[in-house]
């Protein structure tokens, strides 16, 4: 099924260096649209490098990589125009009302007014935020922040969202109320593409793919990684490939 | 016997947060203590009252027998702190940071350099870079060495594997369990769950309070109530059909499964003869044994 979905991510021998050391190095891959991708590895990976050029924020040593239908080297502001991102760091304006912060990223989108208004009350109405709209951000509970951060990354309706490591430090049920509205947006239609430090989120992925040392060593879903693997875990399969490391971290 | 660390009833507000709210804690020498909890707990407040960085607004608290507010000075003579976030001189080198935390406290490398030398050898091929342009997983081990250099009775290291990946996470907990046997208290906290296992004692904390304080074994079989775990061939639509049946209490996604807990009454025969009737196929119901994670979704919702 989701194979024949186009793809909205073709990466093809994607290269990074600084100087003498190869950031990431010859990778290929594709993702398709509505495909919740996980993007593992350990710290020092390569994974932050690779998502930069994917965002539009760092240009590729050599290789291609085309997202939402732009390349990442010769149209970086289409690429930025037709994503959403969203980080642990990331934070809203604290000082900004619910719906102010809103008004404001719907506007750096170019987004019409009418749009935003639409899509605000869509979405306070979703999140059953509706009585939080005049609330500066500021003043809501954290798990709160996370679940509106990661609808205003989607909020102007990109093809593709990053979000890296959304949910560090968030409690379990947060967590997974969090996981929740990812599989809304893919089911949507929206390409999401994830970095996480926990592995049981590894197994929400449709696929999963790990960077050892710059390259992609595995790519592939959850269940046939840990077949292949013979392991009970995705954490298992984690440890064993990046065992495998020679990049000291 | 005495205790590392006791407090009563800390209390502590900025402003309209009550970040602590009555906390009760003894911790025992040489134990390995865990406090775990999301961000916006209250563990780092929690930390900072215990190192002497912070005052309570109520309740008292004592580390190898010394006051947190009236013997301070005591207090941070005996203690090592890694702070949550890195607090090293970014601009002086591995060695430097190392010299500089062993001389505030009045020794040197060589004297406690036993203590360390575990962590240690893996940072001296980079002994002279500046510690600011030390990968991520470098500086957690400089940070633990400038906490150690000066042989410190009690240990608090504030979420030192936030943000590590789990091979990283699990060496730095083997660096703890091999401190731990030289004698030293350690009080650690962590948002990851699966790393309660690795301590004598944790504490479950939220909102400013703990939820409960024992082994994780015994938080593991105090756990009452059923839990499944469940699977079927269409898992997306799964979570809401299990939602939707009459004897479910909660269901989350949990790996690749979805733990259920249910009504005192719940039949597994009775939940497969309803899933099949929805069409799903390839189900597999097993009562199973809560994870510490588990035991925190249900005390967080009571």
């Amino acid at each position: 099924m989701m194979q024949t979905l186009p793809p909205t991510i073709i990466v093809e021998n994607l290269t990074k260096r600084f100087g003498n050391f190869t950031a990431v190095d010859n990778t290929s891959f594709t993702v398709s649209a509505g495909e919740i991708f996980g993007f593992l590895g350990a710290n020092g990976a390569g994974k932050t490098t690779a998502m930069r050029m994917l965002c539009g924020l760092s240009i590729p040593t050599s290789g291609t990589a085309t997202v939402a239908g732009y390349n990442v080297a010769t149209h970086t502001e289409e690429v930025k125009r037709n994503i959403g991102y969203m980080s642990q760091k990331f934070s809203l304006y604290e000082e900004l009302k619910v719906w102010e912060n809103l008004r404001l990223f719907g506007g750096i989108y170019g987004m019409g007014k009418k749009r935003i208004a639409l899509r605000t009350d869509l979405l306070l109405d979703e999140l059953g935020f509706n009585a939080e709209r005049n609330t500066k951000v500021k003043d809501l509970p954290l798990g709160w922040k996370q679940k509106l951060a990661f609808s205003v990354a989607i909020f102007h309706e990109p093809k593709v969202v990053f979000l890296d490591e959304p949910t560090g430090g968030v409690d379990p049920i947060t967590r997974r109320q969090f996981w929740e509205m990812i599989y809304h947006a893919a089911d949507r239609g929206i390409t999401v593409f994830v970095t996480t430090h926990y592995m049981d989120e590894a197994e929400y992925c449709d696929r999963v793919s790990i960077m050892v040392d710059g390259q992609i060593r595995v790519l592939d879903t959850p269940s046939a990684l840990r077949t292949r693997f013979h392991a009970e875990t995705m954490d298992e399969v984690f440890r064993t490939l990046a065992r495998e490391a020679d990049r000291a971290e | 016997m005495s205790f590392a660390i006791s407090a009563t009833a800390l209390t502590k507000s900025y402003g309209e947060v009550k970040a602590l709210r009555s906390i009760d804690l003894t911790v025992h020498r040489g134990e390995l203590y865990g406090i775990i909890g999301p961000d916006g707990a209250g563990k780092t407040t929690l930390f900072r009252i215990l190192t002497t960085l912070l005052l309570p607004d109520g309740g008292a608290a004592s580390v190898e027998g010394f006051d947190v507010v009236k013997q301070y000075r005591h207090i941070r003579d005996i203690i090592g702190y890694m702070p949550g976030k890195f607090s090293l001189y970014q601009d002086l080198t591995v060695e430097e940071n190392l010299n500089f935390f062993a001389t505030v406290y009045g020794t040197t490398i060589e004297r406690n350099y036993e203590l360390i030398r575990d962590i240690y050898v893996r940072l001296e091929p980079f002994r002279n870079r500046l510690a600011g342009k030390l990968s991520g997983g470098m500086k957690q081990k400089l940070a633990l060495c400038c906490a150690l250099i000066h042989k410190p009775e009690v240990l608090f290291l504030d979420e030192p594997t936030t943000g590590v990946d789990p091979v990283s996470r699990k060496e730095f907990w083997e660096m703890l369990l091999r401190l731990r046997t030289q004698g030293i208290t350690i009080v650690v906290s962590t948002p990851y769950m699966d790393e309660a296992s690795m301590c004598d004692r944790i504490a479950l904390m939220r909102s400013g309070s703990f939820l409960t304080v024992d082994s994780p074994a015994n938080i593991i079989s105090a756990y009452t109530g059923t839990l499944w775990a469940v699977n079927a061939g269409a898992m997306h639509p799964l979570l809401e059909q299990l939602r939707a049946w009459p004897g479910t209490l909660t269901s989350f996604s949990f790996g690749d499964c979805y733990h259920v807990t249910v009504k005192p009454d719940s039949t597994p025969e009775a939940l497969r003869s309803y899933l099949e009737s929805l069409g799903q196929t390839e189900i597999s119901i097993r009562p199973i044994p809560p994870t510490v994670e588990d035991c925190f979704m249900k005390l967080s919702q009571q």
